[in-house]
């Protein structure tokens, strides 16, 4: 067996997807802060997007079934509020899965959210602008609904943090 | 480690969150209109979320594990205000309450992002960030409902004038107080009392709404040392019941 390293685990950790956008693999989405080998023992640290969010117990269980697949059963993870995970975080890959996903990706650049900023969401389908804003919560913590004014149709967003 | 003064701090607001995120849990399926309903459960969420990550801070200081505290103590252990007690009543209640207890939340969680505290400075950064969306729409509909039809203004109306004597008791100070406000790791409570009440009045000051002279108005204490309402012992009984039926579950 080649000897392990952290580049290494974050393929196999490209594997496991947020259980609740099955698109999205938890390096592009920006929630694993840090991956330590020390000989068999691979250490984990996440960050949660939402403080709330029920998705991460599952994130843990998904990390230690994919790597034990590849072998690895001496996983050490754990969550941490330092630097606290923002959606810039959020890879330009992780962005066009979203978007194929139906789901309109967050505005970059550390926005502090207010409505205009919310209301601006382009059509993750047709690209048009001419959305509304339906409800700054939605489906999941991290989703807002807004709705196509040429689809006719409604749509989430991924809300900036 | 045994340090009173921070665990009075958690213990408040982590008491604070679990109670409000249940009676706004209560919401899930019975809001007036879908996206309040959706509103009130996310932001249930996001506050339960945010009692278990100050309960985990809690548990490393040495306290019981975060089920331990938040299903099986009794009433008189709980730290959070009265006004989170109160139950739901109508919608206008529980919008004009989410509304002054979030603003205060948000004073509070400013204030924390400096504490000298490190663990609680990194959480509250995050929980900032998050109440920034309650906000958003707290002040949305307040301003909105506050400027509506006669109903709409009324109805809130009265329930501001019911619900701020039990808001200000989210400000009853400790006896810890001074020694927190000392050590910066939090303001005092007086002083975020005033902060809240300044960005209280910006928001109804854009409605047909009136606030009383804040003068006027008898702070409902009790909660933060254990004192509550007759409403807290079944709020307890209804929130753990699933917990108490089995508690060597695991779930």
């Amino acid at each position: 067996m080649k000897t392990l390293n952290p580049q290494q685990i974050l393929v196999w950790l490209s594997e496991v997807y947020d259980p609740e956008i099955p698109v999205l693999s938890l390096p592009d989405l920006g929630v694993i802060r840090r991956v330590e080998v020390d000989g068999k023992t691979v250490m984990i640290e996440l960050t949660p997007t939402f403080v709330g969010c029920p998705a991460l117990d599952v994130m843990q269980g998904d990390i230690r079934t994919t790597l034990a697949r590849h072998g690895l059963t001496d996983v050490q993870i754990t969550v941490s509020f330092e630097t606290p995970w923002t959606s810039d975080r959020i890879s330009e890959k992780g962005r066009q899965s979203l978007r194929a996903f139906g789901i309109s990706p967050p505005g970059k650049g550390n926005l502090i959210p207010d409505l205009a900023i919310l209301e601006y969401c382009p059509c993750p389908r047709c690209g048009s602008i001419e959305t509304e804003l339906r409800n700054i919560f939605g489906s999941t913590p991290c989703r807002s609904i807004h709705f196509c004014l040429r689809c006719r149709e409604p749509f989430e967003q991924f809300k900036p943090l | 480690m045994n340090d009173p003064a921070i665990k009075d701090l958690l213990y408040r607001i982590a008491d604070d969150l679990l109670i409000i995120g249940h009676r706004n849990s209560e919401w899930t399926g019975i809001g007036p209109v879908l996206e309040e309903d959706i509103a009130f459960s996310s932001m249930a969420q996001d506050q339960i979320g945010q009692s278990l990550a100050l309960y985990n801070l809690l548990h490393e200081l040495g306290e019981s594990d975060p089920d331990t505290l938040g299903f099986m103590r009794n009433a008189d252990a709980f730290r959070n205000c009265i006004f989170t007690e109160l139950p739901n009543g109508e919608y206008d209640f529980s919008l004009v309450r989410h509304f002054l207890f979030d603003t205060a939340m948000m004073v509070r969680f400013e204030s924390l992002c400096l504490s000298r505290w490190k663990p609680l400075a990194d959480l509250a950064v995050k929980v900032q960030a998050e109440l920034v969306y309650h906000l958003l729409h707290a002040n949305t509909l307040i301003t909105k409902l506050g400027t509506g039809t006669p109903e709409s203004i009324s109805r809130l109306q009265r329930s501001i004038d019911y619900g701020l004597p039990y808001a200000l008791g989210i400000f009853e100070a400790t006896e810890y107080d001074d020694e927190i406000g000392r050590r910066q790791l939090c303001d005092f409570e007086s002083v975020l009392q005033l902060r809240w009440q300044h960005r209280v009045e910006e928001i109804i000051g854009r409605t047909a709404l009136v606030l009383p002279p804040w003068t006027s108005l008898l702070p409902v204490c009790g909660g933060r040392s254990g004192i509550h309402s007759e409403h807290m012992q079944p709020l307890i009984e209804e929130m753990t019941e699933v917990f108490r039926s089995d508690v060597d579950q695991e779930w």
